[in-house]
């Protein structure tokens, strides 16, 4: 019936049988009980399960598991170091970047694609990439003001350790 | 922003402490709803109306039935409950008739909306269950629909209920109805408008969704539900649906993902789960809502369209304010629907302004849309923009500044408390609801300073240059928080006749580690790290040794939920009433083991002494200890420190602030920029401020949405146009900018901490706000008004209709 599928997720070989029609979000949070990606609707606006596949950021409802097979990909829960955070996590607590905390790790993930691309992104930058992330709690001030404290952190490649 | 705290070098209240919730949720370990997988569990899928108004002749179910995996398909007359409660009714005991039409768990005879359900198929996964309901065959018997409120009351329109001649649901007013008619009739100046408050899709990020789980071996349901209030809906789905007693249901609220009032009520789905689950014999059932479901068949907010006539002297005083509102509440009404209208919108609609004559009529209307129903500020936001945009245009015909003409009517500080004229009411006893405390001065001066209000005409001049039109617009707002007095919410006959206090229970355990369980229920407002604050200051205790738990009906005391800014007014006065039990109970046992009299026993912090003699002292955690362990208490004392509290709160609170919208529009293009966003607010005393900031970023962000992008829209035959999240426009971050916030505090007297309530404030101030500065900027061309969302296409029709006129 299912399709074999092979990928490494958060470090991680795995291997799954798969519908054809299984979207990779539904294999990310069903088949691999990685429940931090998120689904916030149902036309790849919302970005709440933004994830990474091969190193950049994807709406992880617009793709498709078999196409994901033989890929790496990272989310949430792959972001931190053991009990180390990543500096984008710590900068969200630190600045209250999130309230309901539903968007929260597809915000991460898109911006931590921004900050791969861009080490010291100006605010409009930061806005500009996060655009296909919807938050309805912030208003997005905040968010912004996480996003430019964790990039001034990994500049400095000396992001505080904070244990979760 | 201030920089956060990880701990505070002295009390923890009024610090800005970074939250305890925050490890699970940046790490991807939050549970939401659909977070929880259970043993055996199976899914739920709806079948719903593709019709706005369509009779029901037959459904045929058999083919589903036999489709790969699945158990069971239901329609409505397969469910034995009782349609769902309508726990506000308007004027509720005043005599005012109300014609009540609630949803049943499913429909039997017919649909009013596009999107309620018909049917339900429970299946082993939930693609199985979502394929089998497009084998659900429905004869349907399509009717005339009608999706506007004025439409709806006209002879000749199409009728939805049998009981609701003309789609009346009520005809509510209040307030001095000859009194105001004098006011306006002798007046120097009467300023009339129409003003639509267009309707709205509230959009928490996580959608709703249920799991209903039936126990055969103890005939108990427990329901998962994402809520706002798991107490209520147990007592409501107990006492009004189901019948089923309501110590044989359990309510759990698992993480939420945000809410924004949507999450308060009563929906068709709870019971669903419930009945599915015994029906498949105690398999547990799960639903969760798409989007696009969420969207026809959550709630919506606002919708009304409302004629105001305000009136006053050319000196700038208003002396009288008419209002009659059309308030569309949809196909069938939601569970408060029709409070929101009137308590919560008319009986405020005075702001902070002295007006001695108000009188407002409402008419609720059914048509055929979904429910409307509280949407973060519910009723307040209305109010707000039908008296911030009465205020401009009164200044702008009598040609006076609009800050001078809100100065000239702000009801002055000495006069507090004060009883608005179509004020709150009496409570039983005669108690009145009074406006709490307010100083409306100094947060306009603050707000107008920030702005540099004195040099707009410069800003003007400078945009134009730039070939835009500046605008600048106020929001001198107030709003009713800390619902509510018990013996007013009940004895009005405008409550939902039911209380509204709030419950904590505090336990300290042997170890001294602090337990706090509360009836609340937050859905992103950090309620675990601000309750914790409290109860730390209040017990001398580090925060991190206490826990704030929450969300279950087994094991919280009863609690009526999260909404209308009434936590920290409310459920933490609750908190603080334990606290002082516990202080108490400590004290005496301190006195005890000390061997001195309660009376001579002194507290600060954790630390219990007799008075003048230092040395003879027990911590907190010592006392705890040994009354836990209770091995030498005293005749007559129980062991453990275990205390409850239940507060009821003896009048609302009433924030208040200014906020000042500057936008630049293109006049090319009719593109609105919003350039700046300046807020001064007066929440009284704060728990946390940065939890405070974010709950007035987000509310402004989402007020400033209506302003100028949000709006659900329905064609003219009940198909919702706006029907997913490409149709409807959210705000995107780079569409807004950042918000400068400042303060005022007037502590509320209500209240031991003083505070007064932030949660919907953003939301209630910055859509007025904007809409004056859109229409500030449109003055340049004659323009005294227009009707939101503020879109290009609007604009820019607006603008050339303008010129052409000019021309």
């Amino acid at each position: 019936m299912g399709e074999h599928i092979s990928l490494t997720v958060n470090g991680a070989r795995r291997e799954l049988d798969v519908e054809p029609r299984r979207l990779l979000v539904q294999a990310i949070r069903e088949d691999l009980d990685l429940t931090g990606t998120h689904v916030g609707c149902d036309t790849s606006q919302c970005g709440a399960c933004t994830i990474h596949l091969d190193g950049k950021a994807v709406k992880s409802c617009t793709v498709l598991a078999v196409q994901a097979d033989g890929a790496s990909v990272t989310t949430i829960e792959g972001m931190a170091n053991g009990e180390t955070l990543h500096p984008l996590q710590t900068a969200f607590w630190e600045k209250h970047g999130l309230q309901c905390g539903f968007c929260t790790p597809g915000m991460i993930m898109a911006a931590a694609d921004l900050l791969a691309r861009n080490s010291d992104p100006s605010e409009d930058e930061i806005r500009h990439a996060i655009e296909g992330n919807i938050c309805r709690c912030t208003g997005y001030h905040n968010i912004v003001a996480a996003v430019r404290a964790a990039a001034a952190a990994m500049r400095e490649g000396a992001a505080a350790p904070v244990t979760a | 922003m201030t920089d956060v705290l990880d701990a505070p070098a002295t009390t923890p209240l009024g610090q800005p402490i970074k939250r305890t919730e925050d490890p699970r949720f940046i790490t991807g370990e939050g549970r939401y709803l659909d977070d929880i997988k259970l043993q055996s569990m199976t899914h739920l899928a709806i079948l719903r109306s593709p019709y706005a108004h369509a009779n029901i002749r037959s459904i045929d179910t058999s083919a589903a039935k036999s489709m790969p995996g699945v158990h069971a398909v239901f329609v409505g007359a397969d469910i034995p409950y009782n349609p769902l409660p309508m726990a506000w009714p308007a004027g509720g005991s005043a005599g005012i008739t109300n014609n009540i039409n609630t949803p049943r768990v499913l429909a039997t005879d017919s649909v009013k909306w596009t999107g309620e359900g018909v049917a339900a198929v429970v299946a082993e996964t939930p693609e199985q269950a979502l394929d089998a309901l497009e084998a659900i065959d429905v004869d349907w018997e399509p009717l005339p629909a009608v999706v506007d409120s004025e439409a709806a009351i006209k002879d000749g329109a199409p009728q939805l209920h049998e009981n609701a001649p003309n789609n009346i649901v009520f005809e509510w007013s209040v307030g001095d109805k000859d009194g105001t008619a004098a006011a306006i009739e002798g007046a120097e100046v009467v300023v009339t408008q129409r003003l639509v408050n267009q309707r709205l899709i509230p959009n928490p990020m996580e959608t709703r969704g249920d799991i209903g789980w039936y126990n055969p071996g103890t005939d108990e349901y427990t329901v998962w539900m994402s809520s706002q209030t798991p107490h209520i809906q147990r007592l409501l789905l107990a006492a009004f649906v189901t019948g089923i007693p309501e110590h044989k249901i359990r309510c759990i609220s698992p993480d939420v993902g945000g809410a924004f009032g949507t999450k308060i009520f009563t929906y068709a789905d709870m019971p669903l789960v419930m009945f599915a689950s015994k029906a498949i014999g105690g398999r547990p059932v799960k639903w969760v809502e798409g989007r696009r479901e969420n969207y026809q068949s959550t709630i919506h907010g606002r919708d009304h369209i409302t004629y105001v006539e305000i009136a006053g002297k050319r000196d700038g005083e208003v002396t009288g304010v008419r209002v009659k509102t059309y308030a569309n509440l949809g196909g069938r009404l939601s569970t408060i629907g029709p409070g929101i209208p009137t308590t919560l919108y008319a009986r405020v609609l005075s702001g902070c302004y002295k007006i001695p004559n108000v009188y407002a009529e409402v008419t609720g209307v059914y048509t055929n849309t979904v429910f409307v129903d509280a949407y973060r500020g519910a009723g307040r936001p209305e109010a707000t923009y039908v008296i911030e945009r009465a205020m401009d245009l009164f200044a702008a015909e009598i040609g006076m500044d609009r800050a001078e003409v809100r100065r000239r009517n702000f009801i002055p500080k000495d006069q507090f408390p004060y009883e608005n004229p179509s004020g709150l009411g009496t409570a039983s006893g005669g108690a009145k609801i009074y406006i709490d405390s307010g100083d409306y001065e100094p947060a306009m001066d603050k707000a107008l300073g920030m702005v540099d209000y004195a040099a707009l005409a410069a800003q003007k001049a400078d945009a134009r240059d730039r070939g835009k039109l500046l605008g600048v617009g106020l929001s001198t707002y107030i709003e009713v928080c800390g619902v509510a007095p018990s013996k007013w919410i009940g004895a009005v006959g405008e409550g939902w006749g039911a209380a509204m206090w709030e419950s904590a229970n505090i336990r300290v355990h042997l170890t001294g580690k602090v337990v706090v369980t509360v009836g609340t229920q937050p859905q992103g407002q950090g309620h675990e790290t601000t309750y914790a604050q409290v109860v730390a200051a209040e017990l001398g205790v580090p925060m991190e040794d206490v826990i704030v738990q929450h969300s279950d009906t087994l094991g919280t005391p009863f609690g009526y939920g999260s909404y209308g800014s009434r936590t920290s007014s409310v459920g933490m006065t609750a908190a603080i009433k334990a606290a002082d039990k516990i202080k108490d109970k400590a004290r005496r046992y301190a006195a005890h083991m000390l061997e001195a009299s309660p009376d001579d026993i002194e507290i600060d912090g954790a630390e219990y002494r007799v008075k003048g003699s230092p040395d003879r002292k027990k911590t907190f955690q010592e006392i705890a200890f040994a009354l836990d362990l209770a091995f030498d208490a005293p005749e007559g004392m129980e062991p453990y420190l275990d205390e409850t509290a239940y507060y009821d709160t003896p009048n609302c609170t009433w924030p208040f602030g200014t906020h000042i919208a500057t936008v630049e529009i293109d006049e090319e293009t009719g593109v609105v920029d919003l350039v700046r966003y300046v807020a001064v607010d007066d929440v009284g005393n704060k728990i946390n401020p940065m939890i405070v900031d974010g709950q007035l970023h987000g509310g402004i962000a989402q007020g400033v949405g209506q302003a100028l992008w949000e709006g659900a829209v329905y064609s003219d035959d009940g198909q919702l146009l706006t029907g997913s999240m490409m149709d409807y426009v959210l705000p995107r971050a780079a569409m807004l900018p950042n918000f400068e916030l400042d303060q005022t505090v007037t502590p509320s007297p209500v209240n031991p901490l003083g505070v007064k309530g932030v949660g919907e404030a953003g939301a209630i101030a910055s859509t007025a706000a904007v809409a004056n500065a859109v229409v500030d900027a449109l003055s340049a061309y004659g323009i005294r008004h227009l009707d939101m969302p503020y879109t290009p296409q609007k604009l820019w029709s607006a603008i050339q209709s303008a010129k052409g006129g000019q021309a």
